[in-house]
């Protein structure tokens, strides 16, 4: 281990983050496994110092003196007296979790750092499943949150809830383009926006490309979410703006992110898998997927939009 | 070494006359008075040759401090003594010494007044035996912020790392540090690593003990041998003491008195008899060492807020010692979630107290899974009952298996839908 295990250290990986556990804390922990398995390795071989000593001639009878170059065993690289080999990791995480939130929280060590914020700059899109429940409203919009409203919810039909799901996702469509600076005059822009490929490369307010209703039985809903610049909080905050147009309330249970640019659900690594082997092969694993993604959308970059979401246009979304 | 007197400088004279002063004044088991340093420096005992006194300031690059375990006959080493107070430590940067020193330094060379030593010069000639013996090693630094620096040349620390005692934790603590440095193997250290072995620590376990209480090379033998036959009179078998003493190394450096007043504590705050008392402190002996307060708090939390009563309380703490110094946050919010929300009432807690034990988010998966898969039965009465300690302490994979009849696979997947 040693040198050689932390060579393959560098790079970006996914973990899950559970519910009710904060993103530092899931940091610390990794960075704590990671240096336990670089310390494992096995210890260095004992090194030795040069001493010049003093010692009686070969083959002299007299007790003649003379000085003699030995190596003698040194204990100051030894691990009990100067400690671990590795004492700290830098370990840094990308787009964050709040506390109640859980998904997919990518995490990059020691030159993957850089890799995030190539990512963070490429502007990807991130899909969420956001869990709503009719009926109530707090003043946080998650259900823990102090009670300031309830309303009944026979009223609400499925075909209801996806022409409000239709309306946000059309308004946010503006806003991308808005939100873009591009300048629609031109016909590649034109085509662009025909195929629905645009969306802001610099800071904006969050920004949903995709929204649909995957389950609907009430007081319960589940939707799909896939958006930009957001937070968990504004998340919540959308489920509760979708109950008042639906003129009741609601509050959001759950909000679980499923993919963060090419790192899906299936990538992220569980808490018993939060050890240095596992974390290593992740890392490789992942690397070349996202070279090429990066790498792709540096290349579309110059031109501003890479391919946008594929929502639209297939059955599911298409990771970007 | 053969130094003839001539050779010797003059303000030679004066360090000699000033390390003799303070040698004197310290209180030191180091048998060498500051006069042998004139008269050349015979060699000396290996043993003697851990007393590793760093000088500050002046200090002739011909005798250089040399201690080495395989060192030849004619081995020089030199004594170098401490600043003034016996007490200084040799890890602070103290400027002050230095500067004390050499106003003291000054006031030695005037009174030295006429020598009959004529003066040294470094451009004389040298006879070629006397070139061979200068030694010019590198100075040890005076101070420093790690051992590191001194361990190649104190046999002391060579043993102690030997022994596998973590020099790199000893060294966190100054006090500590400067006290190791101190120490004579043969004479301190020795009599209270065999004092260990007599009580029936291993080899391999005395690193790891003196690791972490390294203040018992300060305490008196006869005082540890008294607190040792104060434990064997409450009836502690030696395996016992040995037992509590491995996982409780900060035990000895109790006094009687204090050991009886902690005992004494546990029998009355549980109420229970001695040999119950007896048994929990010999499974958790950190309860004698680590402090009562949490304890106390412990004890109201689970008779008030968590609302059990005393007899349950005796009977969960003699199976988990631990609850009584859990963290009463997660303690609070493990019973809030397995009474609240698991639906589990008193009586079936305190048959497995392992649940305060073990993590939340344990407990909180795999309730959440079993009611996923509709086998969420705590009820003993009932069938498909489950225990709260299958629940909790076995395994992932035994769990997945024999519990919820699932695969682990199936398990990850529902982890990752929460």
């Amino acid at each position: 281990m040693g040198t050689a295990g932390l060579a393959r250290l560098h790079g970006l990986f996914a973990a899950y983050k559970p519910p009710g556990l904060h993103w530092k804390h899931l940091r610390d922990t990794v960075e704590l496994q990671l240096l336990k398995g670089l310390n494992a390795g096995k210890p260095p071989a004992p090194k030795q110092r040069v001493r010049f000593l003093l010692g009686p001639v070969e083959g002299s009878e007299e007790k003649e003196l003379t000085l003699r170059a030995t190596s003698v065993p040194t204990l100051t690289n030894h691990p009990l007296v100067c400690g671990p080999a590795f004492s700290s990791l830098k370990v840094g995480v990308g787009h964050r979790l709040d506390v109640q939130a859980s998904g997919v929280l990518v995490l990059g060590v020691g030159h993957g750092r850089s890799l995030l914020t190539d990512m963070y700059n490429a502007h990807l899109t991130k899909d969420y499943t956001v869990r709503g429940l009719l009926g109530k409203a707090t003043d946080d919009f998650s259900e823990d949150g102090q009670l300031v409203e309830k309303t009944t919810y026979d009223h609400v039909t499925r075909e209801k809830l996806d022409r409000i799901l239709a309306l946000i996702q059309g308004s946010h469509q503006k806003s991308l383009v808005m939100y873009s600076s591009l300048d629609l005059q031109t016909q590649e822009a034109y085509e662009m926006a025909v195929r629905g490929l645009i969306r802001p490369m610099n800071k904006s307010p969050m920004l949903i490309t995709g929204i649909r209703c995957l389950h609907f039985a009430p007081p319960e809903f589940l939707l799909e979410v896939q958006c930009m610049h957001e937070t968990q909080k504004q998340l919540r905050r959308l489920v509760h703006e979708i109950g008042l147009e639906l003129k009741t309330t609601a509050v959001c249970c759950q909000v679980r992110r499923t993919r963060d640019g090419c790192f899906t659900l299936d990538d992220a690594l569980l808490r018993a898998q939060w050890d240095f082997h596992s974390i290593q092969d992740a890392i490789q694993a992942a690397a070349p997927r996202v070279a090429a993604e990066l790498e792709k959308s540096l290349r579309l970059g110059g031109s501003q939009q890479p391919p946008g979401p594929g929502w639209q246009e297939d059955e599911g979304p298409a990771p970007l | 070494m053969a130094l003839s007197a001539q050779q010797i400088p003059r303000w030679f004279n004066s360090i000699k006359l000033n390390c003799f002063i303070t040698a004197t004044q310290l209180k030191n088991p180091f048998p060498r008075p500051g006069k042998t340093l004139l008269h050349g420096f015979s060699a000396q005992r290996q043993t003697s040759s851990d007393n590793c006194f760093l000088q500050r300031g002046f200090k002739t690059y011909r005798t250089s401090p040399v201690w080495n375990n395989s060192s030849q006959s004619t081995k020089s080493s030199r004594q170098e003594i401490n600043s003034a107070q016996s007490t200084m430590l040799p890890f602070m940067n103290e400027q002050s010494q230095k500067t004390q020193k050499i106003p003291n330094f000054d006031s030695e060379l005037s009174l030295e007044g006429l020598d009959d030593v004529p003066p040294f010069s470094p451009l004389q000639p040298v006879s070629e035996e006397e070139a061979v013996q200068i030694i010019a090693d590198p100075p040890l630094p005076p101070f420093s912020f790690t051992l590191r620096d001194y361990v190649d040349h104190s046999e002391t620390l060579q043993k102690l790392v030997l022994l596998g005692v973590d020099l790199s934790k000893i060294e966190k603590h100054p006090d500590a540090a400067n006290l190791i440095l101190r120490l004579d193997f043969e004479k301190d250290i020795k009599q209270i690593l065999l004092f260990l072995k007599d009580l029936g620590l291993e080899d391999n376990q005395l690193g790891k003990f003196l690791t972490k209480n390294y203040a018992i090379f300060s305490e008196d033998l006869e005082n540890l041998k008294t607190r040792v036959a104060y434990l064997q009179s409450k009836n502690f078998s030696k395996a016992n003491i040995t037992h509590m003493v491995r996982n409780a190394p900060f035990l000895l450096n109790f006094s009687v008195e204090r050991l009886d007043n902690r005992l004494g504590f546990f029998q009355k705050e549980l109420e229970l008899n001695v040999k119950k008392t007896r048994e929990l402190v010999v499974r958790l002996p950190r309860l004698l060492t680590g402090s009562l307060e949490p304890v106390k708090e412990n004890m109201k939390v689970y008779q008030l807020e968590l609302g059990f009563k005393h007899n349950e309380i005796q009977h969960m703490i003699t199976k988990i010692p631990k609850m009584l110094t859990a963290n009463k946050r997660k303690l609070t919010e493990t019973f809030d979630y397995v009474h609240n929300v698991m639906n589990i009432p008193h009586h079936i807690i305190v048959r497995f107290p392992q649940v305060f034990n073990t993590r939340l988010f344990k407990v909180k998966e795999r309730h959440l899974f079993l009611t996923y898969l509709g086998r969420a039965q705590y009820d003993p009465v009932k069938p498909n009952y489950i225990s709260l300690d299958k629940l909790v302490s076995r395994p992932d994979e035994i769990f997945c298996k024999e519990i919820a009849n699932a695969s682990v696979q199936d398990f990850e997947k529902f982890l990752k839908t929460l």
